[in-house]
């Protein structure tokens, strides 16, 4: 509890060694957060040596966070980029909540970081100002100095550390304008590119402690079994093989002095599993007991009027999705040491502070006395927000009081993960004698991760839909409304969450209906666009201009309605997640019944952009995974057991089946929103819609190639 | 166990570690280069290729007692400063992402184009689909290839 809340503070104080150090604090945020407390977000360290230190407290999996989020902070301060030094934050009680995800570590920190530089800036003009005998307006801060003209003095930050860390910090500091930017908007190298080419990047998978042992895990196959009992004679017979032992009531923790005896280890383990409640399971019972829970009362998200008195011509149509994993190249591992008082824990996590909790409650420790190092992540996509990994080598490491590393083979990532709900979806539609719609109903059914969680949120609104499931076009009635379920398959966050699942099925339905009303799908959609409108949506304002902005745009680059090669076709879509818009237009040929995509261009408006190199990156990757979603991830169920194992029958896409994408973005001097995931959800009805224009046949469940 | 002597990045090492042991597990913990991935222990992602006297390996499916004799090249040994000109161009195209299949890549890359110095865009993607790559590089490893073999940017 602080009697600081609602208002925000920087403090500042002089480093060891002299130099200026600032902690920017601010608000939580939601009103939610405990005692309505405030916590810093990220750090800056400026020292003599003239070196300047941007702590990043999110975790780096690709998305760019070591290099966008200093240079937020780099462009208020006037640095010179050169001088940026990064340090990763671990764990903290000083950072806020440090989840990575929702793709909102831009959009969160944009605020506080540049108000942390544009302070530190500010200081550093006062400190020079100061010792020059001059007026601080007659000083001003470029690329790392501050200069004073009139007299043709000039001051490194390093050198003006010292002073500035004495003075007091200001508290209303001017922010610069877009136009002013030298850093922020610039394509600049990411940070984090040489050690990614030469083998030196650091991933928690490649973290050793001296005397290390390595860990593989035998978990019951059977979602919901446990261990009856097993023999370890064979397998303490393997060469190195130290300890084999229970660590949870459904797993088996086999321990050796290298990763390959601990896989023969367990490869020859005797485990007779207690198949528990889920061993009939299965992936068809799934999906009907979600088609049977569409006639149940659900939870209202979005409602404009009463639907059922709008009259007019029915569309009807439902469709459906599979469970899906998220399948990072980088499997799942963390490194920990526990020492009777105290465990450290090093981990490719996206939630440190969560794996802190998890952790320390699994060992029995106080969570002060459980610290975590965030290392580099190969690929997250969500799986790494559960604390699985790190809390299995805590568990291990107490087991066998010494350092340990847990491997997860790709198969135990596949078999064990948390998995994107599959879902149903009801809509329906009442078109007026032009084919417009006068009322739009969408029912989306599917199990709520959150609520299997233990969050099942506000009235059963599972907190995730808030940023994930809005409509953005303007209907004189309408009605989206969620109908959870439950089910023992474990549930996880994957990339997009629920905008891919009611991304798909609007996006496919608003092409059905611009059919059924004989016109072009582009123009159908901009005609429920043309007016400026807000839509409100729990906290969040659509504005119908912007998505009709990212559409046209879309559209004009692919040259929509332009003349094809002979039997292409394109399909069109737009989703807004995450705060951003999104529109994609797919370009697909027909081979038999097999779809065959051959260009993506897709148009994001995100809002300010902070480096578009990073961006671009952001899009094109978030394309080429969305196209995997589409065409061919399925997570099926089957006697209890997740059927598929590696990636040969869960297949990414490869090089020779990628189209070509272009990537376009709005320009905007809105706030930066969302960029890791709006770009997925458009890319499956696109696909879809592309194929009913070259077939005249509509998809209505994924994966496409089933 | 068994004693083998590895001719890895050009030394002599030694290692004493079960025969039947993958060349990945070797190179990673025994040998601490790990710049070599584990992905998927099957040969289906690429992310652990090495090269074994110059040809592209997948080192998770390889045990050790094969490669005993013979010359192999890790993504650290590829060239003695990081300056190969795969790797510099994967530096000014920004090819990674997360990085982790990155190492993967650029050994397949350089096995391609030791023996196809001047791929078509075909050849790249015929080969290199050998590689997974989760964060969807693929444009970038293409230009990037294209852009060491033609020694400026494809576009």
């Amino acid at each position: 509890m602080t009697p600081l809340s609602r208002r925000e503070f920087i403090t500042a104080g002089a480093a060891a060694g002299a130099g200026l150090v600032i902690g920017f604090y601010l608000p939580h945020g939601s009103s939610g957060s405990p005692g309505g407390a405030f916590l810093p977000n990220a750090y800056l360290k400026i020292t003599p040596d003239n070196k300047v230190t941007i702590v990043v407290a999110r975790s780096e999996m690709g998305q760019g966070v070591r290099t966008s989020l200093p240079m937020i902070l780099a462009e208020e301060l006037e640095a010179d980029w050169k001088q940026i030094q990064i340090e990763q934050a671990g764990a903290s009680t000083l950072f806020g909540d440090q989840t990575t995800g929702g793709s909102a570590s831009v959009r969160t920190t944009w605020d506080p970081m540049r108000k942390a530089g544009a302070a530190a800036r500010e200081m550093l003009i006062s400190a020079a100002a100061l010792q020059w005998g001059v007026s601080r307006t007659s000083c001003k801060a470029e690329n790392g100095t501050v200069v004073h003209s009139a007299s043709n003095r000039r001051a490194t930050y390093g050198e003006l550390a010292a002073k500035a860390a004495t003075l007091p910090v200001p508290t209303d500091v001017p922010l610069k304008q877009a136009k002013d930017y030298k850093i922020v908007g610039k394509p600049i190298p990411r940070l984090d590119t040489p050690a990614k080419v030469n083998g030196s990047a650091e991933y928690g998978i490649d973290f050793r402690l001296p005397g290390m042992k390595y860990a593989v895990i035998a978990r019951c196959p059977i979602i919901g079994g446990k261990v009856a009992s097993f023999d370890d004679k064979e397998a303490r017979k393997i060469s190195g093989v130290s300890y084999v032992g229970k660590i949870s009531d459904s797993s088996i923790a086999i321990v050796a002095d290298s990763v390959w005896g601990a896989m023969e280890g367990r490869r020859v383990l005797q485990v007779n599993w207690d198949d528990g409640p889920n061993k009939d399971l299965n992936s068809a019972d799934i999906m009907r007991g979600l088609h049977e829970a569409a006639s149940k009362k659900g939870v209202p998200l979005y409602s404009v009027g009463d639907v059922a008195k709008a009259s007019g011509r029915r569309v009807e149509a439902a469709y459906e999705l599979p469970f899906m994993a998220h399948a990072p190249m980088e499997p799942g591992n963390a490194t920990a040491h526990f020492q009777g008082s105290k465990c450290e824990i090093w981990a490719p996590t996206q939630v440190p502070q969560d794996v802190r909790d998890s952790a320390s409650a699994a060992v029995g420790l106080d969570p002060d006395n459980v610290k975590v190092n965030v290392l580099l992540i190969g690929g997250g996509f969500g799986r790494r927000l559960e604390h699985d990994y790190a809390v299995e080598a805590a568990q291990v490491s107490k087991a066998i009081n010494g350092p340990v590393k847990v491997i997860w083979t790709r198969e135990d990532d596949m078999r064990n993960s948390t998995y994107r709900p599959a879902s149903y979806h009801k809509l329906s539609a009442a078109l007026d004698g032009q084919g417009w719609p006068i009322a739009f109903t969408h029912h989306f059914i599917s199990p709520s991760i959150n609520a299997q969680k233990g969050s099942p949120g506000e009235g059963g609104v599972d907190p995730d839909l808030k940023d994930e499931a809005a409509l953005v076009y303007s209907f004189p009635y309408a009605l989206l409304e969620y109908i959870p379920t439950e089910t023992p398959v474990p549930l996880g966050w994957m990339r997009s969450v629920y905008a891919l699942q009611v991304g798909f099925a609007s996006e496919c339905f608003i092409d059905e209906l611009a059919t059924a009303a004989g016109k072009d799908p582009l123009a159908y959609r901009l005609h429920l666009l043309q007016k400026d409108e807000d839509i409100k949506y729990f906290d969040a304002t659509w504005r119908t201009a912007r998505m009709r902005g990212v559409l046209q745009l879309a559209a004009d680059k692919a040259g929509w309605g332009k003349p094809l090669p002979s039997g292409h076709h394109q399909g069109i879509a737009c989703f807004g997640c995450f705060s951003t818009y999104a529109a994609q237009v797919v370009e697909v040929s027909m081979e038999g019944d097999q779809p065959r995509i051959h260009r993506v261009v897709g148009a994001m408006d995100c809002g300010q952009v902070i480096n578009p190199n990073i961006l671009e990156q952001q899009l094109h990757g978030g394309v080429i995974y969305g196209l995997a979603n589409a065409l061919r991830a399925r997570i099926t169920i089957e006697k209890g057991r997740v059927v598929q194992g590696n990636f040969d029958d869960y297949a990414p896409m490869r090089m020779n089946e990628v189209p070509s994408v272009e990537a376009y973005f709005v320009e905007s001097s809105e706030p930066p929103s969302g960029a890791g995931e709006p770009p997925i959800p458009p890319l499956a009805p696109a696909i879809c819609n592309a194929i009913y224009a070259a077939t005249k046949k509509r998809i209505r469940a994924l994966p496409i190639l089933s | 166990m068994a004693d083998f002597t590895l001719r890895v990045n050009g030394s002599d090492r030694k290692v004493s570690v079960a025969p039947e042991t993958p060349l990945l597990w070797v190179l990673r913990d025994t040998l601490q280069l790990t710049g070599t991935k584990f992905g998927c222990g099957a040969g289906l992602c690429g992310a652990c290729t090495v090269h074994v006297d110059g040809a592209s390996t997948r080192s998770c499916s390889i045990p050790v007692s094969q490669v005993a004799a013979k010359n192999i090249t890790t993504i650290e040994g590829l060239s003695p400063n990081g300056q190969h000109p795969l790797q510099q161009a994967w530096i000014a195209e920004e090819v990674p992402q997360c990085g982790y299949c990155q190492s993967g890549q650029i050994m397949a890359a350089a096995a391609l184009l030791a023996k196809t110095p001047n791929p078509s865009e075909e050849q790249i993607s015929s080969f290199m689909s050998t590689n997974i790559c989760r964060c969807g590089t693929y444009d970038r490893i293409r230009r990037a290839i294209q852009r060491a073999t033609q020694g400026r940017g494809a576009r």
